[in-house]
């Protein structure tokens, strides 16, 4: 079953061979493509057979499940492997044009994909502490994409994003240390088996809030977003459609994992509070987009207020809520990416991304218009795009789940999200540009093909929405019984090569 | 630094450097030690030597750039993880065999070896590609 491994060793091969040809930088981009494309039919193999033959598992090392390091892909994980092959792909086509040489021949692409191998590692592994391991993976990576190049804003972006980063790992580090010292035990089914008998104790509130605080922050959610629009608009703008994409979703899918999984007790505690974070995430990240006029700042508010409504899904804890927040991740992984990569685009165009400097961007270019509108209005939620369907099975979840306050704000910050979208819309493309336009350069196809990729994406999420819910409540349903998990993991039906 | 005596030392030092980053790096199986500090001893013994000298020396005493010991330890750690495959174990079992050498004895050699061989690599290039960087600037 070597073939559960390879979402990490893929990767791995892939720097291997980039870092051997580093000195023909021409062949850079085309060799990350590569792996990325492989990544991309390896996770679609996985999924099919997830989905046919029911969750994977692989002892690595010979270690049976409690003391070795347990890989695991449920649907959950492998929804989460293609989602991020598919940006992984889109990101190594639109980097080709978009990163400049001198980023490019700096480990550009080596970067990429240890944060891709970080982000795999995360979905696919079984055990909290080489989940952290993997975090940290991702967040080497991730520190070394935000700095490179060392322009003065990039590094002052930086300092906020690797000092929260690195908090949020001590947090983290703490709940596994109490977690390993009360029970001993680090795998994840292990840990579900130990506490399903027993009542709640104090050690495990602690771990519980702990990881909570942790995972907060890597996903942004409030009170912990700070970071999130301090730096993101720093680095280049692959960059940041590939943090957008993947990074705050770790976070989501570690939340979601761990709190349907082991951290089940208590839930008069815990769900109820996550509806309020999840709602006030919604409303504030919302609310400071509203006054922000830099594309990319009004698209990083936006992925805070998007998380929420993640956050919500988990709350409402029945199969159509959490069914809701995985549908809802996967609009939002292809749609936000997608958003970011028009705004480059739109950059390209007019040299700028402040809306108050650009504008005629209707009348110069009819088709970047068409580009920006699909996943601009996918994530306002404007039928028949993902968005809609995505918030669609979260509200009528949340009313189903007698969840009324939460469901009608959800409604209404998707009304605020409207507002900031037409802003863009209005302010880029309607409006008559101010001054003269100086660039008029054509744009790069390799710019535009992600971006008509992952248009068509939402279009197609949008209009086959059955089968692809069909595929999130599968993986719901599979979560909300934690003992179908432990019985593949700790079960004595151990799978060799 | 242009001090004779330390020039001198950095230079009689650096073999002994490497010695005991192999000897530490040997016994981390069963003992403290291992791949990881194994390899930051070796680059300590490189950064005294850049130190007393300047980078440029140092790079060339190395004889192989920084760049290419990363990917000789990222390549011989993967590849640490195929004999398993061809044994018919799970991934990333550890198989090993034992050598009897003249004048050392039994050696037990093993994909662990050799997956720490590979981390003492990494480490070793990734520290000097660091440190160089940082003294060249």
């Amino acid at each position: 079953m070597i073939v559960l491994a390879m979402p990490v060793l893929l990767p791995l091969m892939t720097i291997i061979f980039l870092l051997l040809n580093f000195r023909q930088r021409a062949w850079q981009p085309w060799i990350g493509l590569t792996g990325a494309l492989l990544q991309l039919a390896l996770s679609v193999l996985l999924a099919v057979h997830v989905n046919r033959n029911g969750i994977m598992v692989l002892h690595t090392g010979g270690w049976e499940a409690p003391v070795g390091i347990t890989l695991v892909i449920d649907g959950f994980s492998s929804v989460m492997l293609v989602l991020t092959s598919i940006i992984a792909v889109s990101i190594s086509i639109y980097s080709i044009d978009a990163v400049d040489r001198q980023r490019q021949s700096f480990f550009y692409f080596p970067m990429v994909h240890g944060l891709l191998m970080g982000v795999n590692g995360a979905f696919i592994t079984g055990d909290i502490f080489n989940l952290y391991v993997w975090f940290e993976v991702m967040l080497m990576s991730s520190f070394v994409l935000i700095t490179l190049g060392g322009e003065k804003k990039q590094l002052t972006g930086a300092v906020k994003y690797v000092t929260l980063n690195l908090v949020s790992s001590m947090f983290f580090l703490a709940g596994i240390g109490l977690l390993y010292g009360k029970t001993g035990t680090l795998n994840m089914a292990d840990l579900a088996l130990r506490f399903s008998g027993s009542e709640s104790n104090i050690l495990i509130n602690t771990s519980a809030v702990l990881f909570f605080v942790a995972f907060s922050i890597k996903a942004a959610v409030f009170p912990f977003f700070f970071w999130l629009p301090a730096s993101y608009h720093t680095p280049p703008i692959a960059v940041t459609a590939l943090f957008a994409g993947l990074l705050t979703k770790v976070g989501i899918y570690s939340m979601i994992r761990f709190y349907t999984l082991f951290f089940v007790q208590n839930q008069l505690f815990w769900h109820p509070l996550f509806l309020w974070i999840g709602g006030f995430t919604m409303v504030i990240g919302v609310l400071t987009a509203a006054s922000q006029y830099d594309i990319r700042k009004i698209l990083s508010f936006h992925i805070i207020s998007q998380i929420g409504y993640m956050i919500m899904g988990l709350g409402i804890y029945t199969v159509a809520g959490i069914a809701g927040a995985i549908f809802y991740m996967a609009h939002n992984i292809i749609a936000k990416t997608n958003t970011f990569l028009v705004a480059g685009l739109i950059n390209r165009a007019t040299g700028s991304y402040d809306l108050k400097s650009i504008g005629g961007l209707y009348k110069m270019r009819p088709w970047l218009a068409i580009l920006f509108i699909i996943p601009a209005f996918g994530l306002a939620g404007i039928p028949p795009l993902s968005g809609f369907f995505g918030k669609l099975i979260l509200i009528s979840a949340g009313f189903s789940a007698g969840e009324y306050v939460i469901s009608f704000i959800a409604l209404a910050v998707g009304l605020f999200t409207l507002f900031s979208m037409v802003k863009i819309w209005n302010e880029a493309f309607w409006k008559p540009a101010p001054g003269e336009r100086n660039k008029t350069d054509r744009l790069p196809v390799s710019m535009i093909i992600p971006v008509v990729m992952l248009g068509l994406l939402t279009l197609l999420m949008g209009l086959a929405v059955k089968p692809m819910l069909e595929i999130a409540e599968n993986a719901a349903a599979s979560l909300l019984d934690p003992a179908s998990y432990i019985r593949a993991v700790l079960g004595t039906a151990h799978i060799n090569p | 630094m242009k001090s004779h005596i330390v020039r001198l030392a950095a230079s009689k030092l650096l073999p002994f450097t490497l010695l005991l980053s192999v000897i530490v790096f040997y016994r981390g199986h069963n003992e403290p030690g291992g791949g990881f500090i194994g390899g930051l001893m070796a680059a300590a013994g490189f950064v005294f030597y850049a130190l007393a000298f300047d980078t440029q020396e140092a790079e060339k005493k190395l004889r192989v750039s920084p760049l290419t010991l990363i990917i000789a330890g990222l390549s011989t750690a993967f590849i640490s993880t195929l004999p398993a495959l061809f044994s018919g174990n799970p991934f990333f079992t550890g198989e090993w065999i034992s050598v009897t050498l003249p004048f050392i004895g039994k050696i037990k050699a093993g994909t662990p070896l050799l997956f720490d061989l590979g981390v003492y690599l990494t480490v070793w290039g990734v520290m000097l590609t660091i440190i160089f960087n940082l003294m060249e600037e």
